[in-house]
């Protein structure tokens, strides 16, 4: 696997600045490796379902993958629309593993959703954790059984918020052999 | 064609290449071992006995169908668990499926939560984690740790009382001063012990105030307290059959020394706010650097749970009592470093080792690891040389680095360290926002 010598983030509908500041910082040291934002010109309502009112995360892989030729970088698109594919009722993110692409949404890391006031602090934790964790499978990384590991599988937002943003041991060495080849 | 042996092997059929791509995705990110195949034709034709452990599938398929497949599939390996996927109009057909041997069904589309919950109970009850597997991680994970702790006698004696406690339920207790990597010696310990397939979960002690400290320990029921919004376990619940690390064990309360006293001694407990009674399972490992005897001899920590805890000390000794060490860990720090940094840098000068054998390190292997990526961040050569280093004290930088913003970036750099690139910590010292900390932290390059 070649290393990645950049990740672009894109923002898809996105447009809390300070937000995508401070997920580029983290990103930056989670991989120690540069970050920059990328605006793509992506028509979003060609990949929604109206009936769904969501966004295919899949279709925005492809679209990412399409407009970003240079195959040292790593492409994460983020944005607020809630995900799915078609089997899927939802998904946080997706990525290709081992591959170059990555989405994310913050929708469902809103507090609003499970009915409580709106939380900026909670919101960019979870989804920079999210946006860590999918790159991190973009490095070829799987789900790590270690609850405090960004790269534990989370399905409920407790479990989501309980774990940090950064890698355990064991990631980390498997993450450094991952980008030492 | 060989059943891939360290793997769960996990069998999608369905006619729609969007759902097998999706499903594929999914759980290759768990380290599953994915097929797929887009009818019964294809399906049967992949289908082996023992080559997969579940198999998805979809009652509608063109040609033979989802239930015929299912029979013919349970005939030939009737271990086979599986999955019927199912629109909702066709859910009384999927009921029937289970009369035949499948294991359940799930309608579309899948619930996320539903579909890894129910995996991994699955593969719980089969018990198909791979030995192999593991065992090729705990390996990287001892090779990574022989790295950071060095290989002078006095450490491979230490890896060897680690080796010999680890597999037993014992109680431990690290010792050393802070930076030594006692952390990681407790997640070295869990990894080689039986329980390394559960979780190690780590409290850290300091800082938990007696309210905190209950209810981080044994969780909270919804309304305990103001601001309890959610039922919220507690890290013992958490931990249940793998291990806990507290860290800074001296730091506790002594409300909370009695509570967890308890909590040892029966195994149970109740979550703050309720009545249930939990039962857990847990192995006891914690760390601290002060003097643990002289605590309990001052009455500021119980000895019936000091003795509970500690059954078997470890200690870690000061990076400057094995400078020996030092170049093998300074070696091994920089090589992983400068790799990630996208660096070409293969050693240090002679200049440069020296400094690094003879510091004191009052900050342990953790300071010194802070140092090295800060050079290699400087550094703009093949070799560091003792240049690249950057002193501690703002006394020894020279006048002309005394701009504000020099003595800045220094200070935050410091209360970095301290807080082992807490942001959250860090900002409190600092008394700045999180988001003035990580703006501060891109301008001037720094280091978490
Ligand atoms: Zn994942
Ligand atoms: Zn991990």
């Amino acid at each position: 696997m070649p290393i990645a010598s950049r990740v672009n983030i894109v923002p898809l509908d996105f447009d809390d600045d300070e937000l995508l500041g401070n997920m580029s910082s983290s990103i930056s040291q989670a991989f120690q490796i540069p970050t920059r934002i990328v605006p793509m010109d992506i028509r979003l309502d060609m990949g929604r379902n109206r009936q769904r009112d969501q966004l295919n995360s899949t279709w925005v892989l492809s679209q990412l993958l399409s407009q970003s030729l240079n195959n040292s970088d790593k492409i994460l698109g983020i944005t607020v629309h809630d995900l799915y594919t078609p089997i899927l009722t939802y998904l946080f993110g997706e990525a290709e593993l081992g591959g170059r692409a990555a989405v994310v949404s913050t929708y469902r890391f809103r507090d609003e959703l499970y009915g409580l006031p709106a939380n900026k602090d909670n919101l960019e934790k979870r989804i920079e954790k999210e946006a860590v964790h999918e790159l991190g499978h973009t490095f070829g990384l799987v789900h790590c059984l270690n609850f405090d590991c960004v790269m534990h599988a989370s399905t409920y937002i407790e479990e989501f918020d309980y774990k940090t943003n950064s890698f355990c041991p064991l990631c980390v060495s498997l993450l450094d052999e991952r980008t030492n080849t | 064609m060989n059943k891939d042996n360290n793997k769960v092997n996990i069998l999608i059929v369905d006619d729609e290449a969007s759902v097998r791509g999706s499903l594929s995705r999914w759980f290759e990110e768990f380290d599953y071992n994915v097929g797929s195949a887009a009818d019964a034709a294809e399906a049967l034709d992949k289908f082996r006995p023992g080559k997969w452990d579940i198999v998805f599938l979809d009652i509608r398929l063109p040609g033979m169908d989802g239930t015929e497949l299912h029979h013919k599939m349970k005939e030939i390996d009737p271990d086979i668990t599986t999955i019927m996927i199912t629109a909702y109009a066709s859910v009384d057909t999927a009921i029937k499926t289970l009369k035949d041997g499948a294991y359940d069904y799930i309608t579309k589309p899948i619930d996320p939560d539903y579909l890894s919950h129910l995996v991994s109970n699955i593969i719980e009850k089969k018990q198909l984690f791979s030995e192999n597997q593991k065992l090729k991680k705990r390996l990287n994970a001892l090779c990574k740790f022989d790295k950071f702790l060095g290989d002078t006698p006095q450490i491979k004696k230490l890896l060897d009382l680690v080796k010999t406690v680890a597999p037993t339920d014992t109680s431990v207790m690290i010792r050393g001063e802070s930076g030594t990597g006692k952390e990681l010696l407790a997640q070295l310990i869990h990894s080689l012990s039986p329980r390394r397939y559960s979780p190690i979960v780590t409290i850290n002690c300091a800082g938990l105030t007696p309210g905190l400290a209950e209810s981080e320990f044994f969780g909270h029921e919804k309304g305990a307290f103001t601001g309890a919004i959610y039922r919220r376990k507690g890290k013992l619940e958490i931990a249940h059959q793998g291990t806990v690390f507290l860290d800074e064990i001296g730091c506790i309360d002594s409300k909370t020394q009695m509570d967890l006293l308890r909590a040892i001694e029966t195994r149970q407990f109740t979550r703050v706010g309720g009545n249930e009674i939990v039962n857990v399972d847990f192995r006891l490992i914690c760390a601290t650097n002060l003097d643990m005897e002289k605590a309990v001899e001052q009455g500021t920590f119980r000895e019936d749970l000091y003795y509970r805890l500690n059954v078997f000390s470890l200690f870690v000794p000061p990076l400057r009592e094995h400078r020996a060490d030092i170049p093998v860990i300074a070696n091994g720090l920089l090589k992983k470093l400068s790799t990630s940094m996208n660096k070409n840098i293969t050693g240090f000068s002679n200049g440069a080792m020296d400094l690094l054998t003879n510091r004191d390190w009052s900050g342990n292997v953790r300071e010194l690891r802070n140092s090295i990526e800060r050079a290699v961040v400087v550094c703009n050569k093949q070799v560091i040389s003792s240049d690249c280093f950057v002193l501690d004290n703002i006394s020894d930088i020279s006048p002309q680095d005394q701009s504000l913003m020099t003595i800045e970036k220094r200070h935050i750099q410091n209360v970095l360290d301290k807080t082992g690139g807490n942001i959250t910590h860090a900002a409190e010292t600092l008394q700045i926002d999180r988001t003035t900390l990580y703006h501060k932290i891109e301008k001037y390059g720094l280091c978490r």
